[in-house]
């Protein structure tokens, strides 16, 4: 072991040398900008990684859901590994594929849709709390700037299909961006419900206003249950899952508003789709269900602090988000493999005429509920 | 205060070139063989005949339009959401009285009729 400890001391006697040495000499706004971007890769290639096995786990659920395997030939080296590598291949076959730009499409405005779906659902991440203080940019308006990327996402859809000129997307279009456009109004009434029970813009104080000596009771998803209800299945329907998928529907309108996309061009709105599912899944989370906060009582944590590992399990922390996120994604999935698909008069109904008034009625609820003090009764 | 905003116009910029970069390689490393039949729109097989920027059903501007008013609204209510603890029942009884005059036009656009989808 002689030799790992030298090694090691050597390298970060070099790193401290080299890489410290040359990186402060490097300006300061440079510098500043240098470790943003460092912050970004770790946020993104994680996440970008999770968009891919995201695939892989809806087809793997999907799957036993019916009885059946789901992928399992592609591997690493030989090894199939329950068709672990499928979504690298599913991306290096896509690199591959030509992409098609049709004749009467407006090029420049087909090739910004899937920009215009990708760079929000990515750039929302900026503000998400990962755990206490774990957050990239601690801003106060961070609600409101998800809420405007998660509008912006629209304009992707609509500028997909108008430009492609093909009336199978035009028509996908014209679905797609009513539907996303209705639910976000319940969507954006629910946030407003968060707002006045946290009293915050900010994700991390709407975390901490949900914390409480009780664990699990304290989250807002009690007190706002038909909001939270309601939060969760507009996001189901802003990302076009099932059962809301009409502008998929692969038996009148194919594929909806991406119908003339190929290759690559199709693989970004693929991959914006699977992000903005993750979005949804750690923003409800985050809202409702108290982010990184323990679902066990203060007490318990108390009783366990000075055992090891127990005490980093039960206690708050970023395992806790992630778990959360992994219930709602496969929420997600489950919805898939198990609603057949809505119509659309009955999605516009359930939309505007169930959830709107819903949210409307219980929003002046909330607001007695807050005056009254009733909130953060139970908070530490 | 604005420097905690630097962040997130990098993670935008960045944000759109992932998707910017990954079209680029999927140009630069797939093949170009077009044909006329290829580069055509989508229509089911047959050929395509006629414009695609056809008229639509008047429905869809209705619900933009009233996609608007209840946006707005929604962007009212952020504020006041926020300072609702100190504002109290004067700000809560405001706010109600303007739902409530959103909530006719609401009722009134639902016996029209303009949210049906036959």
């Amino acid at each position: 072991m002689e030799w790992l400890n030298t090694s090691i001391d050597w390298l970060t006697l070099l790193f401290q040398e080299w890489v410290v040495v040359y990186f402060q000499m490097l300006p300061e706004a440079l510098q500043t900008v240098i470790l943003i971007v460092l912050k970004i890769v770790v946020i993104m290639v994680p996440l970008m990684l999770s968009v891919a096995y995201l695939t892989l786990a809806e087809r793997k659920v999907i799957g036993s859901m019916q009885i059946r395997m789901g992928p399992n030939r592609v591997g690493f080296f030989g090894y199939s590994l329950a068709g672990f590598g499928q979504p690298i291949a599913d991306a290096v076959k896509l690199m591959f594929k030509e992409i098609i730009i049709p004749t009467g499409a407006n090029k420049y405005l087909f090739l910004t849709a899937p920009l215009l779906s990708l760079g929000p659902a990515l750039a929302a991440w900026a503000v998400l709390p990962f755990g206490e203080g774990i957050v990239l940019a601690e801003v106060n308006a961070a609600l409101l700037y998800v809420l405007a990327l998660t509008s912006v996402g629209v304009y992707g859809v609509i500028i997909a299909g108008w430009s492609s000129n093909s009336k199978y997307a035009l028509l996908g279009t014209m679905r797609s961006a009513a539907q996303i456009v209705s639910y976000e109004i319940a969507m954006g009434f629910a946030l407003v419900g968060v707002l006045m029970a946290a009293g915050s813009l900010n994700l991390g104080e709407i975390v901490n206003a949900q914390r409480g000596d009780y664990g699990i009771v304290s989250w807002f998803f009690l007190p706002l249950f038909p909001l939270f209800v309601i939060y969760f299945i507009s996001g189901v329907a802003e990302t076009n899952r099932a059962p809301f998928d009409v502008a998929e529907g692969e038996s009148e309108i194919v594929a909806g508003f991406h119908v003339d996309y190929s290759g690559m061009a199709f693989a970004v709105f693929f991959l914006a789709e699977y992000a903005n599912m993750i979005l949804i899944a750690a923003l409800t989370s985050l809202m409702f269900l108290g982010g990184w906060l323990s679902i066990f009582p203060a007490s318990w944590i108390a009783l366990v602090a000075d055992i090891p590992v127990l005490s980093w399990v039960v206690g708050d922390g970023i395992h806790w988000f992630f778990a959360k996120m992994s219930f709602f994604l496969l929420l997600f999935l489950w919805f898939r493999a198990t609603f057949p698909r809505y119509r659309y008069d009955q999605i516009m109904r359930l939309g505007w005429k169930v959830f709107i008034p819903i949210t409307i009625v219980w929003l002046l609820l909330v607001g007695v509920f807050v005056i009254q003090g009733w909130f953060g009764l139970g908070a530490a | 205060m604005l420097e905690n905003y630097l962040p997130v116009l990098i993670f935008l910029i960045i944000g759109l070139a992932v998707g910017a970069v990954m079209i680029t390689l999927g140009f630069v490393l797939s093949p170009h063989k077009p044909d006329s039949e290829k580069l055509s729109p989508y229509e089911c097989g047959f050929e395509h005949f006629g414009d695609a920027r056809m008229k639509f059903d008047v429905r869809y501007y209705l619900i933009a339009i009233l996609f608007i008013i209840f946006d707005l609204e929604i962007a009212f209510l952020f504020p006041w959401a926020i300072v609702l603890t100190e504002i109290g029942m004067f700000g809560y009884v405001a706010m109600a009285i303007f739902l409530g005059i959103l909530v006719v036009g609401f009722v009134y656009e639902w016996k029209k009729g303009a949210l049906e989808w036959e």
